[in-house]
């Protein structure tokens, strides 16, 4: 695992109006790590992701990733190049049965060099393809769930189909909008081993989270925004332990337990 | 009834619980009725289709059947547009006049025939509604109607006023079909292809992009995919396909004019799709052939033809919205037939 960066993120600056939606913020994520980013909400987590993925202009700033900048590409061409994002809210193409989404994602300039025009190269078509990614992905291949339509399938599904449409792409950075809200807690155990395992694939995982303990068994180290600004960074007891963290994150009390 | 429902020798079984296994689009055909389920509606489309003209050999109802052809081919462009790529096109009249102008002048100036000029126009026709239509692509809903719509009158008034292209009097001396048969069968044949190609297209990889495009932009590009390249290619079918019936408009008539830019085409294929069934592609072709030969039997009622046509879209949008097509293809799905137990 090399030590040079995969994804760095120099002072952006985003402003919506008068309100500055994010100020100065920098981060270095190395290859292969987990790095989760925290804050209260409305604290610019979201307007980061959407700036380093093209899906929001910023106003200043650069985004670095494999050494390359893509600060001011479309959204689809930073895609092609392997930085993919899930959606907080889940964006689903819900008239479409479950493995026909993912034909979408197969069907990307990226996906087609390694699949070739049919999809999946030696693999079969894109259907085949994608109920073979759905599986990975906690789909049960044999049971009628891929073959539902997007519109009628629960949360728990819906969540791991933005997952799924990611690694439809063959992605190197995931940047994961929180993936465990919403979910029961039999549904964030059953999430946590597939984030674990996608670490182990290599894919770098950048993961926005409210649900900390979760967040903090597979980050290695976590950011956390305040107002748009950076506070803090480290590894995760560290910066719990953070006076102007728990502060901002938690509510004043002093001695309020983290978790 | 009832009794008989719940016999212990028989109960009745949807005739399409068998074919369909798990999701749309994958059949388990197992007999030769079953084929005949599938196959039977499509059958009676084609025939039907192409009987026509056998069944209306007068002169006018020949020219009647090419016009209702010519509608078709736009009505489909809306509803695949509209249905599959989210773009609501007001855009028919643009459509026509460019192909019909193209093919026009292809034929006067460059004395190319028919055969040549139909294909040219069309391809050509495309590409210049598609680059014309490519700054308002970003845009969705209204606002892109609105600039769709706004395209055929410009056009309109730059030639009246430039007095360019025959001016009003329009481009005059077209050549026409050689044959009448080929005129009339041409067409048909030319809806046929577009109507399945079509349904054929929706339901292929690139189809899957077109819809996605329609059910959640974002999501496409976050795939990887540039949503103006594909809603392009879906404005370039559709274009390509009304500029193909404006080309043909161009032949039969042996003119062509700003008339070709008049609102119809752009409101009666949608008033089809309405009728026939939004999204089915096979529903706005049957809107088609219903409205348009409809309209030629009002004619003998005069001005009034357009209170009673009113008045027949009001009564179909309130009392059946969903439109013919979708209606019809329910009850066809939930036909029964009775099994041994």
């Amino acid at each position: 695992m090399s030590e040079e960066p995969i994804l760095q993120v120099i002072n952006v600056c985003k402003a919506f109006g008068g309100v500055q939606a994010l100020l100065n913020v920098s981060l270095r994520v190395k290859r292969g790590e987990v790095f989760g980013i925290i804050g209260p909400n409305g604290s610019g987590k979201t307007t980061l992701i959407n700036c380093i993925t093209g899906f929001v202009k910023m106003n200043s700033g650069q985004v670095l990733y494999k050494g390359k900048e893509i600060s001011n590409k479309a959204p689809d061409q930073i895609a092609n190049l392997g930085l993919t994002r899930t959606f907080q809210i889940m964006r689903p193409y819900y008239s479409l049965p479950a493995y026909k989404n993912l034909i979408i994602p197969l069907f990307s300039p990226r996906a087609r060099r390694t699949g070739g025009w049919r999809g999946g190269g030696k693999l079969g078509d894109r259907g085949t393809v994608s109920i073979d990614i759905l599986e990975e992905i906690g789909f049960e291949r044999d049971s009628f769930v891929p073959y539902k339509l997007a519109s009628s399938l629960p949360t728990g599904y819906l969540k791991r189909l933005e997952l799924a449409r990611c690694l439809a792409l063959r992605p190197d950075v995931i940047l994961c909008d929180e993936v465990f809200s919403g979910l029961s807690m039999s549904e964030i155990a059953s999430m946590v081993p597939l984030i674990e395992k996608l670490q182990m694939d290599g894919i770098t995982l950048i993961m926005i989270e409210h649900r900390l303990r979760e967040l903090f068994r597979v980050a290695s180290r976590v950011m956390v925004l305040n107002f748009g600004q950076k506070l803090t960074e480290g590894v995760p007891e560290e910066v719990m332990r953070d006076e102007r963290v728990r502060e901002a994150y938690l509510g004043s009390e002093k001695d309020t337990d983290y978790i | 009834m009832n009794e008989q429902l719940t016999t212990p020798e028989r109960r009745k079984e949807r005739i399409d619980r068998g074919i369909k296994v798990r999701t749309e689009g994958i059949y388990a055909i197992s007999s030769w009725q079953e084929v005949a389920y599938l196959v039977l509606p499509r059958l009676v489309l084609i025939v039907g289709i192409l009987l026509l003209p056998l069944l209306m050999p007068s002169l006018y109802w020949g020219r009647v059947i090419s016009i209702v052809g010519i509608y078709v081919l736009l009505a489909l462009g809306f509803d695949f547009l509209a249905h599959y790529v989210g773009l609501v096109s007001l855009g028919g009249a643009f459509f026509i006049g460019v192909g019909g102008y193209l093919a026009a002048i292809l034929n006067k100036s460059l004395g190319l025939p028919p055969a040549l000029t139909l294909p040219m126009a069309t391809v050509g026709g495309a590409l210049i509604c598609t680059l014309l239509l490519l700054p308002a692509l970003p845009l969705r809903g209204v606002y892109f109607a609105i600039v769709t719509l706004m395209y055929p009158l410009a056009l309109m008034r730059i030639i009246e006023a430039l007095n360019i292209l025959g001016g009003t009097d329009g481009i005059l001396g077209v050549a026409s079909f050689p044959y009448r048969w080929l005129e009339q069968y041409l067409i048909l044949v030319i809806v046929i292809v577009a109507l399945f190609g079509l349904r054929r297209l929706v339901n292929e990889d690139i189809g899957l992009v077109f819809r996605g495009v329609k059910d959640n932009d974002q999501a496409v590009r976050a795939s990887g995919l540039s949503i103006t390249l594909y809603k392009a290619i879906g404005v370039f079918i559709a274009s390509g396909l009304g500029s193909l019936g404006g080309a043909y408009l161009s032949h039969i008539y042996m003119w062509s004019g700003i008339s070709q830019f008049a609102l119809d085409f752009s409101v009666i294929p949608i008033a089809a799709t309405v009728i026939g069934g939004g999204g089915t592609l096979v529903g706005p072709l049957l809107g088609c052939f219903i409205l348009v030969p409809l309209s030629e039997f009002l004619r003998a009622f005069g001005t009034l033809r357009i209170v009673i046509y009113a008045v027949i879209l009001v009564v179909f949008i309130m009392f059946r919205s969903e439109g013919i097509m979708v209606y019809a293809q329910r009850k066809y799905h939930q036909f029964e037939r009775w099994v041994k137990v």
